[in-house]
């Protein structure tokens, strides 16, 4: 408890999660806002498309979660951290968990507000969360940014800097696992296995005809997320600090 | 010139550019071995399908562009620079050229690498680079690569950190542009506008009157200008940018 | 010759440099002296044109940095040994720096080897010791043999071999004849190193006088007194019009020597206890000047004797 409350305190004396709460939440209910302003008859109005901005709010969550750690290694408090806490891997879970409650709480705001806002702009529509997939998808936001804040933490660990940890982590979601379908033959059957690709399976699936459940999309992106946290630690552990 | 022979040698003395190409060569050009490996006849090769992967050296090419101005500012050697050139216009200027004279050369050479990889591996299908558009979806590579690096450029000068610089323009690039059309009405009349979608119209658009198996690629830009003018706007927007943050850093201190 | 007129730095609520106008003279080391936070970085920044004054202005030899043709060559300046591309090589930061002015590339080679760093030249900048870097920095302000050298806290970091090695590197510079202009929050230092001294506090100007003048009234000689006729003894004195203060049970004396107050007992006829010279400090008086203007009061005296109990 008390390296949580450890890590709550450095994570909150800084200014960049705030920030990035902020820009997720702007831009998550914003972009709701302005999605379900202009629909019209021939776009009818869903909860997936209040939605529609949840793979930015992701994009900035793994931002603020990598540079929680990222910024620990480029000002040397890191070396502070591990002569406070020598047991790394107690030091960085306790980063890992608070980062990614952080992560959950802001997904949840994110998907909720969207979805609270489409309902407040447009009360005719009679929007409803009621069926289970509803469910995954506003309140199951919450659950792959927590995960995905853990992934970049991991990702953070491993490379240690800003620029290169930012990069992985915004172009392997949003290119590589794109471009990856384009490939003849082997392409598709690669694309199912795709950590991202997973998590649309989740929030918005199942579509086409995934190997796995959504609730098993998940766990298999959650498993994802462990071993990369695993090697982190491994890594974090057998390095100089 | 003297400020141009400055910058190459600041850039080529430091290790993120010679990364940089390398990882911008290696994955545009392995992305075209993969889709030269797994072509088939239904699937056949073409001089378009050699560039698929351009987008992720574009990436890169602008991650390294960014990183070229904001470690100047993360380490100070932005002061020295000023310091040494006290006109920041011209010291800026001649980084920019630099930068998008290398970001030219990496696209030319990630882009005929990529053809002559899957000419290589796909020998019995003719990828001779015959047509305006086959020259312009390989050759223009290079183009587009440069003009991206002055945009990044100026992004850099712009927001100063690395982090914020890098993540604005990946995240614009590849997330932004493709939401945007997602805007009910008005959302495909502004994407076709749009920076980078004119960017991969230039590249990919208004192909050549035999047709080609675009099916088995990237989506197909959906701007309607013809591909020169398309290419024109994106240039006028990184030059616009190029100014408002050259403006920006002769009012602020260093 | 540098002169700064009525300089003024506000950064949003602080008001970093206040209204500040001196001149540093050719062919001395003037020091720049101020407690921490004073503005020294600040106004050195300025003179380089790196930030842009809120008001007044700073020239070098009557033109602004700004407008002076390859700048290099007129200036020289180490504000920070830090500014330096850990990844770049030493000679590598001095090259592109060299190529900016024109100046010729052997100079290079010339100031590694005046500051001592010929033998890591190709090592990478960002594994350079802090005392490394300084002599890097060094390296790069004498690059186009200016004749204005800007140091800001040169020995920061030095070791007292360092310290002195500088110390007489500045004295060479002015007696060539440049203009050395070199901070440091630490009065004994300067007074070591500085000919003239342009004293600031909270970004307002304290003085400017040599530093003899000012080591001189800094250090001014009082004598402590305790007799047990101090009454009569105070009499006598004050008379004379020296200056008197009581402490404690003894008297202190400013204006008048040893010798000339025991022969003026003698004469009262009062037996004196004590009289002992008492020498003020350069950095007590450095204190009293810009006591009111320190930014930071750390409570110092406080914490180490926190220290020392041991809590
Ligand atoms: N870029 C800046 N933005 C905001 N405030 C600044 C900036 N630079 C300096 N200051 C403030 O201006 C004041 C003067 O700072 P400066 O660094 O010039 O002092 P200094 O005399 O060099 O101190 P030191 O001896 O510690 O180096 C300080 O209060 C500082 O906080
Ligand atoms: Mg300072």
């Amino acid at each position: 408890m008390t390296l949580l409350a450890v890590e709550r305190i450095k994570l909150f004396t800084t200014r960049s999660p705030w920030w990035c709460l902020l820009t997720a939440l702007t831009v998550t209910v914003g972009l709701a806002a302005l999605i379900t302003a202009t629909a019209e008859a021939d776009f009818p109005l869903t909860v997936e498309v209040t939605q529609f901005g949840r793979m930015f709010g992701l994009m900035v969550v793994m931002v603020m979660a990598a540079l929680a750690i990222t910024t620990e290694y480029r000002f040397s408090t890191i070396r502070s951290t591990f002569q406070a806490i020598p047991n790394r891997t107690a030091a960085l879970l306790a980063k890992t968990l608070v980062v990614a409650l952080l992560a959950m709480v802001i997904g949840e705001l994110a998907a909720f507000g969207s979805f609270g806002i489409a309902t407040l702009i447009q009360p005719e529509a009679n929007l409803a969360i009621s069926s289970a997939a509803d469910w995954r998808l506003v309140a199951g936001t919450g659950l792959v940014y927590g995960l995905s804040a853990v992934l970049a933490v991991a990702v953070g660990v491993l490379l240690r800097q800003s620029a290169g940890a930012i990069s992985v982590l915004m172009i392997w979601p949003l290119l590589v696992e794109t471009l990856v379908p384009v490939i003849p033959r082997v392409g598709d059957d690669i694309a199912k296995w795709l950590p991202f690709t997973a998590v649309d399976q989740f929030l918005a699936g199942p579509t086409g005809n995934p190997p796995l459940s959504p609730w098993g999309s998940l766990a298999y992106f959650a498993g994802v997320c462990v071993v990369l946290l695993a090697a982190a630690l491994v890594t974090a552990n057998k390095r100089d600090a | 010139m003297t400020l141009l022979a400055v910058e190459r040698i600041k850039l080529f003395t430091t290790r993120s550019p010679w990364w940089c190409t390398l990882i911008a060569l290696g994955v545009t050009v392995g992305f075209a071995a993969l889709m030269a490996g797994t072509a088939e006849a239904d699937v056949p090769m073409t001089v378009s399908a050699s560039q698929f992967g351009y987008g992720f050296g574009l990436v890169v090419v602008m991650v390294m562009a960014a990183l070229a101005v904001t470690t100047e500012y993360r380490f100070s050697t932005i002061r020295a620079t000023f310091q040494a050139i006290p006109n920041r216009s011209a010291a800026l200027l001649a980084k920019t050229v630099v930068v998008a004279l290398l970001a030219g050369v990496i696209g030319l050479l990630a882009a005929f690498g990529s053809w002559g990889v899957a000419t290589m591996m796909t020998p019995d299908v003719d990828l001779a680079i015959n047509t305006a558009f086959e020259w312009r979806a390989v050759a223009g590579v290079g183009l587009v690569y440069a003009i991206a690096a002055v945009v990044a450029v100026a992004v850099g000068i712009l927001v100063r950190h690395s982090a914020g610089a890098i993540s604005l323009l990946l995240i614009y690039t590849n997330l932004v542009e493709n939401l945007v059309t997602l805007i009910p009405t008005v959302g495909p009349k502004i994407h076709q506008w749009l920076p980078f979608n004119l960017a991969h119209h230039f590249l990919t658009g208004n192909p050549d009157p035999t047709g080609r198996p675009d099916q088995f690629g990237p989506g197909l830009s959906d701007a309607t200008v013809g591909p020169w003018p398309a290419v024109a706007i994106f240039a006028g927007f990184g030059l616009l940018m190029l100014l408002i943050s050259l403006v920006v850093a002769n009012r602020r201190d260093a | 010759m540098i002169e700064a007129v009525g300089l003024t730095k506000r950064y949003g609520k602080t008001l970093a440099v206040d209204n500040l106008s001196f001149t540093v003279p050719t062919g001395r080391v003037t020091g720049f002296l101020g407690p921490n936070g004073a503005g020294k970085s600040t106004t050195m920044r300025m003179i380089l044109g790196l930030d842009a004054p809120t008001g007044g202005s700073a020239l070098i030899d009557g033109k602004h940095y700004r407008d002076l043709h390859q700048p290099l060559r007129t200036v020289g300046a180490l504000l920070d040994a830090k500014w330096v591309h850990p990844n770049r090589s030493a000679r590598a930061h001095l090259q592109w720096m060299a190529k900016s002015n024109k100046i010729n590339p052997k100079r290079v080679d010339e100031v590694l080897d005046i500051v001592g760093l010929t033998s890591v030249a190709n090592k990478r900048a960002g594994g350079f010791s802090l005392g490394m870097s300084q002599r890097l920095g060094i390296a790069a302000a004498l690059l186009g043999d200016p004749q204005v050298l800007l140091f800001d806290e040169p020995v920061n970091g030095l070791d007292p071999e360092g310290i002195l090695w500088i110390r007489k590197f500045m004295h060479r510079l002015a007696e060539e004849g440049r203009t050395v202009f070199v901070s440091s929050h630490l009065l004994s230092e300067m007074a070591l190193t500085a000919q003239e001294l342009v004293v600031i506090g909270r970004g307002k100007l304290i003085s400017q006088t040599s530093t003899e003048d000012f080591v001189a009234q800094a250090t001014e000689n009082t004598v402590r007194v305790r007799s047990p006729h101090l009454s009569a003894l105070r009499t006598a004195l004050g008379r004379t019009g020296v200056s008197l203060r009581d402490e404690g049970d003894s008297l202190v004396v400013t204006g008048m020597d040893c010798a000339e107050i025991g022969e003026l007992a003698a004469s009262t006829g009062a037996v004196l206890h004590e009289l002992s010279p008492q020498r003020g400090s350069l950095e007590e008086a450095f204190m009293q000047l810009t006591g009111d203007s320190v930014e930071y009061h750390a409570g110092l005296a406080e914490t180490i004797d926190l220290v020392a109990a041991g809590k």
